[in-house]
């Protein structure tokens, strides 16, 4: 199948998410499409897959113009899409997952289950894996799991499948395995569109490589004619110490101290101490257990052992309304499930944190309560009409800022900040970034998770990495680089 | 989605213009039902399902659901009338017996946030439990010889400024409640728990203590209706309350509160409650037969809730 877009545009209200667009697949090729979070990938592929239409340009298909009313129609006529969130029903066996929706049986309904078996052992075979039909598929691994997924396009006829950051969750020998299937599967003509963040495994395995960035595409180029550097250019545009704001450190006493910290299986010995002033970035893989920690600080999932201190003092902290007496914040990574009521709107949102101090003997002071908010509205520069907008109705980066309005609020000494920039648009970014350091600059620590390794080097003073549960690693910014903290988050030294 | 500001209003007043609409439907048809007795009749025979509803409406904000209130209110109508018949003052025991449905929303409370456990399952079982219990203290007989206090049939019987008592409770009530659902920060984390839950610990909420408030907010709601009702009968019925938890549901569902949590309003479950006992009133008026009612009552549910699927 060969597909050529052309000057995509989209906007989901004021957000302008494409502007402008050009992708081309031709048959048999392995298509990367990479950029930053928010650069507009996962949208120009829902496009094309029928989940949502252009505003403006055209997508050709062997050489004719076409628009797809759906999904379906889209998976219909070869097009399947793998997304990063597995379309697995955990509790029915891999033989019901492949044919879900899609089930074979007789004129009376029962289900033809010898067909289905067939028909699934035939295409197991031309991936060459083996994966007991029979077996729940919440029992598999997530690397079998996206081989259910691949199985599935397969017996759709599927000329084109694309593939969202599929190696995130898998291990080596997985990787090694998906590579070789992919590379079978272009021999037979199919097309293969792979967006990851991991710059070797493109190299390794694709053909040629589009690069976006804020919603327009930079540049397509072959494999063999670029370099990482080149890629990085066109993914950043701009050099890496433009992107964050200048950082001047004064640091105070020490704030925090944690001791010993320890979750049988989850984290293991957690050591560290920030002071006032300072960021502390947390670097590491997915699942090495950051988050884990950070909930466990905070309150919300327990611990075994360990002490932590705060002002000097130890303190318990049994839930987050402890954790928050003692002058912790947590901005978590899910804004959507943990960090907001959607259906609030901003002042009930914002307020939410804050209603002892509004409402001292229980009843809500109203105009206090507009005050306040009005204040962090403008403090964070939330772009909305009125503070009585619904939470849900907002951009994702006023989104966040409602979240870190919120904790700000309570005047907090350490604020945690779990991805605190992730799926929000560069310029948000960057007024994150400018409200770190001024927060910094008043004496608040801020411990900040992120998977962003440009962001934990741009914006932390010092970097603890975790590897399996383990801090692996402690940078100084000075002496920290991308690939140090590669060595560590991988568990090397 | 976004929504037009004017069609917010629109659904706002949904139930609001659907209670007028039957109330000149009912008065066309028979211009009786405005009689100012038929009408503080009216108001009597609804006070007992809106005091339960009320409370329900807490419980239904937060997502939850509890189906033991009508057990409740035959538990303390029993307990309570057991006082009286030992000599206890009446208007002592009206004040114990309503405490005690707050114990035993409060104990609800407990099981569902401390226990983990599904309002569903933990109401269903201390639903059949209280009834139980009801039975065992009645010995299945109705408790009567409550004594001839002046005060206590005043509570159930009686007027005040012209208005039936158990009405002026339940309005009094309605007035404490929709100012701890708007105008307090209790009411505000009620919302919060039932549009958020996880959103809502980690905003330093305490959870936990907040679910058995509510739960016991609603179980003194069911021990006040026991009280008026206790007063109405002078007698404690081991019966009575049944499918009460049904009517008290409907009632909110019909005020447009969502069964998800988080979305909805103490005044709707006040023109719910309305409803419903207009309709009551008004098929008996026209002399329709009760079985009749039941389905008008179901189809009027059906209604209310197709109408809050368009608008959200």
């Amino acid at each position: 199948m060969r597909i050529l877009m052309e000057n995509i545009h989209k906007a989901f209200g004021a957000n302008k998410v494409l502007e402008g667009v050009n992708f081309e697949l031709e048959p048999g090729e392995i298509h990367a499409l990479m950029g930053e979070n928010g650069a507009g990938k996962s949208t120009l592929m829902n496009i094309l897959t029928g989940l949502f239409h252009q505003d403006q340009g055209k997508i050709t298909i062997n050489e004719k113009e076409t628009v797809f009313a759906d999904s379906k129609e889209a998976e219909e006529a070869g097009l399947a899409f793998i997304r990063q969130e597995l379309n697995i029903w955990p509790q029915m066996t891999v033989l019901e997952n492949l044919f879900i929706g899609r089930e074979k049986r007789n004129a009376l309904g029962v289900l033809k289950e010898k067909e289905m078996k067939a028909l699934a052992n035939d295409v197991f075979k031309r991936l060459n894996i083996s994966i007991p039909l029979n077996k729940e598929a919440g029992k598999c691994s997530v690397g079998e799991q996206q081989m259910i997924e691949i199985a599935k396009a397969l017996m759709l006829d599927a000329e084109v499948i694309i593939m969202d950051e599929p190696t995130a969750a898998l291990t080596d020998r997985e990787i090694r395995m998906l590579f070789q299937i992919m590379k079978e599967l272009t021999a037979t003509g199919v097309s293969l569109v792979y967006i990851s963040h991991r710059m070797e495994e493109i190299f390794e395995i694709c053909d040629r490589i589009t690069v976006m960035r804020d919603g327009v595409s930079v540049a397509t180029s072959f494999i063999k004619d670029t370099s990482f550097d080149e890629i990085v250019k066109q993914m950043v545009g701009r050099e890496l110490e433009d992107r964050y704001p200048e950082r001047n450190p004064k640091y105070g006493q020490t704030i925090m101290e944690v001791k010993g910290l320890t979750r049988a299986g989850v984290f293991e010995d957690i050591h560290f101490s920030i002071k006032e002033g300072e960021i502390l970035g947390i670097s590491g893989l997915m699942g090495a257990g950051r988050t884990e920690i950070m909930r466990a600080l905070f309150g919300i999932d327990p611990y075994d052992r360990g002490e932590i201190i705060m002002d000097g003092k130890p303190v318990s902290i049994k839930n987050p309304s402890s954790a928050a007496k003692q002058g912790l914040a947590f901005i978590t990574e899910d804004r959507k499930d943990e960090g907001l009521v959607l259906d609030f709107s901003i002042r009930e949102n914002i307020a939410l944190t804050n209603l002892e101090s509004f409402a001292p003997n229980g009843m809500v002071k109203a105009t206090d309560e507009k005050q306040f908010v009005k204040m962090m509205v403008e403090r964070l520069k939330v772009k909305t009409e009125s503070q009585e907008t619904q939470a849900g109705n907002l951009s994702g980066g006023n989104q966040q800022k409602v979240v870190i309005a919120k904790w700000v609020g309570t005047s907090p000494k350490v604020l945690i900040m779990d991805e605190p920039t992730r799926g929000i648009d560069v310029g948000a970014k960057r007024e994150i970034y400018n409200l770190m350091n001024e927060l910094t600059e008043r004496g608040l620590a801020i411990i900040m998770v992120s998977s962003d390794l440009p962001e934990v080097l741009g914006m932390s003073d010092r970097i603890l990495v975790i590897h399996e549960g383990k801090i692996s690693g402690e940078l100084s910014k000075e002496e920290a680089t991308q690939e140090k903290i590669m060595t560590f988050a991988t568990g090397g030294n | 989605m976004k929504t037009s500001k004017l069609s917010t209003i629109w659904n706002k007043f949904i139930p609001l213009l659907a209670l007028v609409g039957l109330i000149v439907v009912v008065t066309i048809l028979n211009p009786s039902f405005m009689d100012p007795a038929n009408i503080m009749n009216l108001l009597r025979q609804i006070s007992i399902n809106g005091l339960i509803a009320f409370g329900m409406t807490f419980v239904i904000l937060t997502g939850g659901i509890d189906l033991s209130v009508g057990s409740i209110l035959a538990l303390t109508s029993a307990l309570s009338a057991g006082m009286m018949v030992a000599g206890i003052d009446p208007i002592l025991a009206i004040v114990i017996g309503t405490l005690l449905g707050a114990v035993f929303g409060a104990l609800n409370g407990v099981l569902i946030a401390k226990g983990k456990l599904a309002p569903f399952i933990v109401t269903l079982a201390t639903m059949t439990i209280f009834r139980g219990l009801t039975l065992v203290y009645t010995g299945g007989k109705p408790i009567t010889g409550l004594g001839d206090s002046y005060a206590f049939q005043l509570f159930g019987k009686g007027y005040f400024l012209g208005i039936p008592v158990p009405a002026v409770t339940m309005i009094l009530a309605f007035i404490v409640l929709w100012f701890m659902l708007h105008k307090m920060a209790f009411g505000r984390k009620t919302y919060a728990l039932g549009g958020n839950e996880k959103a809502a610990l980690i905003s330093g909420i305490k959870v936990d203590r907040v679910k058995v408030m509510i739960y016991s907010i609603s179980g003194m709601m069911a021990g006040l209706a026991g009280m008026i009702l206790t007063s109405r009968l002078n007698s404690a019925q081991p019966t009575a309350g049944q499918a009460y938890e049904m009517d008290a549901i409907a009632a909110v569902v019909i005020g447009g509160t969502s069964l998800a949590g988080g979305k909805g309003r103490i005044a709707g479950t006040f023109i719910g409650v309305l409803i419903i006992g207009i309709l009551n009133n008004a098929m008996n008026l026209l002399g329709i037969s009760s079985f009749y009612q039941q389905v008008v009552k179901g189809v009027v549910i059906l209604i209310a809730v197709l109408l809050d699927r368009k608008r959200s």
